[in-house]
C-alpha cells in the first residue's frame, strides 16, 4: 500500500483559477520523490491539499490509508511539512518554538527528542536565540526541525533549498539522506533539476496542474537520456552529404556542426563507423564533443511539448 | 480533542503576553489610575452621588468593563491575526487539531489576559475608593463571560482582518464608542429621552449594568436581561465561528 495516495484531485480557487486538474499520484513508503515543475505548476497546491492547508475541490487523498478530510487527525499525525516561505514567529526562541510544534501534534513534552532534532540540524547552539536573529539558512533549518519534532513518517519539503547557498544545500541533502535511512518518506518540490538528480529515487514532473510523468530517476535518465556527439567541421557544408544519409544527423551552426544523437545503452553506438564515413565523404574535422542530456533537457522537453 | 495541543497553543499565547509583561499589565493599570485621578478625584469631587453610590466607586465596574472589553477584543484579534500575517498559521492548519481546539486555545488565552487585566484594575481601584462587592460570584461570572465573549469576537475580527488597519478598525469604530456610550462613566438613565432609548440598543449597557448590579445591588436594566444579553452575544459569536469553521473562510482556502 502506498503511504500517500492522491486520487483524481482537483483544486479550483475562489478566484476561478484551477491549480490542480485531476492529479493522481502514489508515493511509496521510504522513497524520496522529487516533484519538478515550473512556477505556478501546482506543486505547492498539491502539497497544501495533502497537508490540510487547502481543501481539494474534488478527489480523495489518503495518507497511511487515512482520508485527509474525514480522518484528518490520523492522517496529519503522519505528516511533517516544511513550507516554502520562512514563516516563523519572530520573537519566539528556537527551542520552545520546536517544542511548540511537537505539542501541537498532541505529543507530550520530550526535551530529549527536541534536543536530538536540534542537534541533527546543527541548531543546538542556537536554541535560545530568537527566530528573527537567525540567518535565512538557519530559519530553514528551524522549519525542518519543527516539522520533525513530532517524528513524522512522511516529510514534505516545499522548495527546501530555494535561496540557500551551496554549502547549506549540501547539508540539507545530508539531512534528507539521514531521514531516508530512518525510513521517512520524503516528498520535495524543487526548481533545481540538479537537486532532484542528486537525491531523488523517483521524479514526478508537474505542469499546469497535471502530473506529466512519475518515473524512477535512473529509468527516466536511461529512457530519455541520450547522448549527442557534436562534430565541428573545418569547412561548412550546405547539406548533409548523401553518403551519410543513413545516420540520424542534424546540421546546425551554419553548416559547421553536425550533431549525431545516439543511445549509450545500445550495443553499438555507431561512432566508429560514422567517423570513418565522415572521412570517406571528404569532410575535415576541427573538433569533437559529446554531451549527456541531463534531467534538465528532459524536463524542458516535457514541459515544452505541452500545447 | 487534544488537550495537549490546546494547552500548547494556549501556553504559547500566554508566553507572548508574559514576554511583554510590562506593557501588557502596567499600561492598563496606569491608564486606569489616570481615569481615577481625573474622573474620581478631580471631576468626581464635584459630582453628587450616582444612584446613591459615590461617583468614584460608581465608575469602578464601568472602568473594569471598559478595559476588559477592549483588551479581550484586541488580544483575541491579534492572537490569531499575527500567525495569519506571519504565515505561521500553516502549523495549526496542518496539525491534527480541529478549528474548535484552535478557538479554545486562542480565545481562551485572550480571555485569560483580559481577566488578569480586569483583576489588576479592580485591585488598583481599591487604592482609590472603598469597594464592597455585594454579589462576588455574580461579579466573577459577568467578568468571565465578558472576557470570553469579547475574546471570541476578537477572534472573529482576527480571522476577518486582512491588514493591520482592518484589525484596528472594528475596535476603533465600533467597540470603543459602544463601550464609552455604554454607561461606563455615567448612568444611562441620566440621558434625555431619545438618547436613553437609543442607548438601550447598545449591548454594552446591559453588561455594564449587570456588572454594576453585582457590585452595588442597583441596576439600570433587570439583571436577568443583562445575563440574557451576554448569553445571546456569546451565542452569536459562537455561531459565526461555527460558520467560519465550516467554510474555512479567510483561513483555509
Amino acid at each position: 500500500m502506498p503511504i500517500v495516495s492522491v486520487q483524481d484531485v482537483t483544486k479550483t480557487y475562489a478566484s476561478g483559477f484551477q491549480a490542480l486538474k485531476g492529479v493522481n499520484l502514489e508515493i511509496d513508503e521510504g522513497e524520496i520523490l522529487a516533484l519538478l515543475g515550473p512556477n505556478g505548476a501546482g506543486k505547492t497546491t498539491l502539497i497544501s491539499s495533502i497537508c490540510g492547508i487547502t481543501r481539494p475541490s474534488s478527489g480523495r487523498i489518503l495518507v497511511g490509508g487515512h482520508d485527509v478530510v474525514t480522518q484528518y487527525r490520523q492522517a496529519r499525525r503522519l505528516i511533517g511539512l516544511v513550507p516554502q516561505e520562512l514563516n516563523l514567529e519572530p520573537f519566539a526562541p528556537v527551542g520552545p518554538g520546536v517544542a511548540f510544534s511537537r505539542g501541537l501534534f498532541g505529543l507530550r513534552r520530550d526535551p530529549a527528542r527536541v534536543e536530538a532534532v536540534l542537534r541533527q540540524l546543527s541548531l543546538w547552539e542556537k536554541r535560545n536565540a530568537r527566530m528573527r536573529e537567525l540567518s535565512g539558512g538557519m530559519k530553514r533549518r528551524v522549519l525542518i526541525a519543527k516539522a520533525l519534532a513530532h517524528e513524522p513518517r512522511v516529510l514534505f519539503l516545499d522548495e527546501p533549498t530555494a535561496g540557500v547557498d551551496v554549502e547549506l544545500r549540501r547539508d540539507m541533502w545530508k539531512v534528507v539522506a539521514e531521514l531516508k535511512r530512518q525510513g521517512v518518506t520524503i516528498i520535495l518540490t524543487t526548481h533545481y533539476i540538479e537537486e532532484a538528480e542528486a537525491i531523488a529515487d523517483r521524479i514526478g514532473v508537474i505542469a499546469d496542474g497535471q502530473i506529466l510523468l512519475v518515473e524512477e530517476k535512473a529509468q527516466l535518465m536511461a529512457r530519455m537520456g541520450r547522448k549527442n556527439l557534436s562534430v565541428h567541421l573545418r569547412e561548412p557544408v550546405a547539406a548533409i552529404p548523401a553518403a551519410l544519409a543513413g545516420y540520424e544527423l542534424e546540421l546546425c551552426n551554419g553548416g559547421r556542426t553536425l550533431i549525431y544523437s545516439y543511445d549509450t545503452k545500445s550495443d553499438g553506438t555507431g561512432i566508429t563507423r560514422l567517423l570513418s564515413d565522415l572521412q570517406a565523404a571528404g569532410l575535415s574535422l576541427r573538433d569533437l564533443e559529446t554531451r549527456q542530456s541531463s534531467l534538465e533537457d528532459i524536463f524542458v522537453d516535457l514541459v515544452k511539448e505541452r500545447p | 480533542m487534544s488537550p495537549t495541543a490546546i494547552w500548547t497553543m494556549y501556553l504559547f499565547e500566554m508566553k507572548r503576553f508574559f514576554r511583554s509583561l510590562v506593557q501588557s499589565l502596567i499600561s492598563p493599570v496606569i491608564s486606569t489610575s489616570l481615569y481615577f485621578v481625573v474622573f474620581g478625584a478631580a471631576i468626581g469631587r464635584n459630582i453628587q452621588e450616582m444612584d446613591g453610590i459615590p461617583y468614584g466607586a460608581f465608575i469602578v465596574p464601568g472602568l473594569v468593563m471598559l478595559s476588559v472589553m477592549t483588551q479581550a477584543v484586541s488580544n483575541g484579534s491579534f492572537g490569531i491575526y499575527f500567525p495569519k500575517f506571519m504565515g505561521t498559521v500553516y502549523e495549526q492548519l496542518s496539525a491534527p487539531v480541529s478549528f474548535l481546539e484552535i478557538v479554545i486555545a486562542y480565545a481562551g488565552a485572550a480571555a485569560s489576559k483580559a481577566l488578569l487585566i480586569g483583576v489588576m484594575i479592580l485591585a488598583t481601584s481599591t487604592f482609590f475608593v472603598d469597594l464592597h462587592i455585594q454579589h462576588p460570584l455574580m461579579a466573577a461570572a459577568f467578568l468571565v463571560l465578558t472576557c470570553i465573549s469579547f475574546s471570541l469576537m476578537g477572534f472573529i475580527i482576527g480571522i476577518w482582518a486582512e491588514s493591520f488597519e482592518q484589525l484596528q478598525l472594528v475596535p476603533l469604530l465600533i467597540i470603543t464608542p459602544l463601550v464609552f456610550l455604554g454607561g461606563s462613566f455615567y448612568s444611562v438613565s441620566m440621558l434625555p429621552g431619545v438618547w436613553h432609548t437609543i442607548s438601550l440598543f447598545n449591548p454594552v449597557v446591559y453588561l455594564v449594568s449587570g456588572f454594576r448590579w453585582a457590585f452595588f445591588g442597583t441596576a439600570e436594566v433587570p439583571v436577568g436581561l443583562s445575563l440574557l444579553a451576554i448569553a445571546a452575544f456569546t451565542g452569536l459569536c459562537l455561531l459565526v465561528i461555527w460558520r467560519i469553521f465550516q467554510t474555512g473562510w479567510r483561513i483555509r482556502q
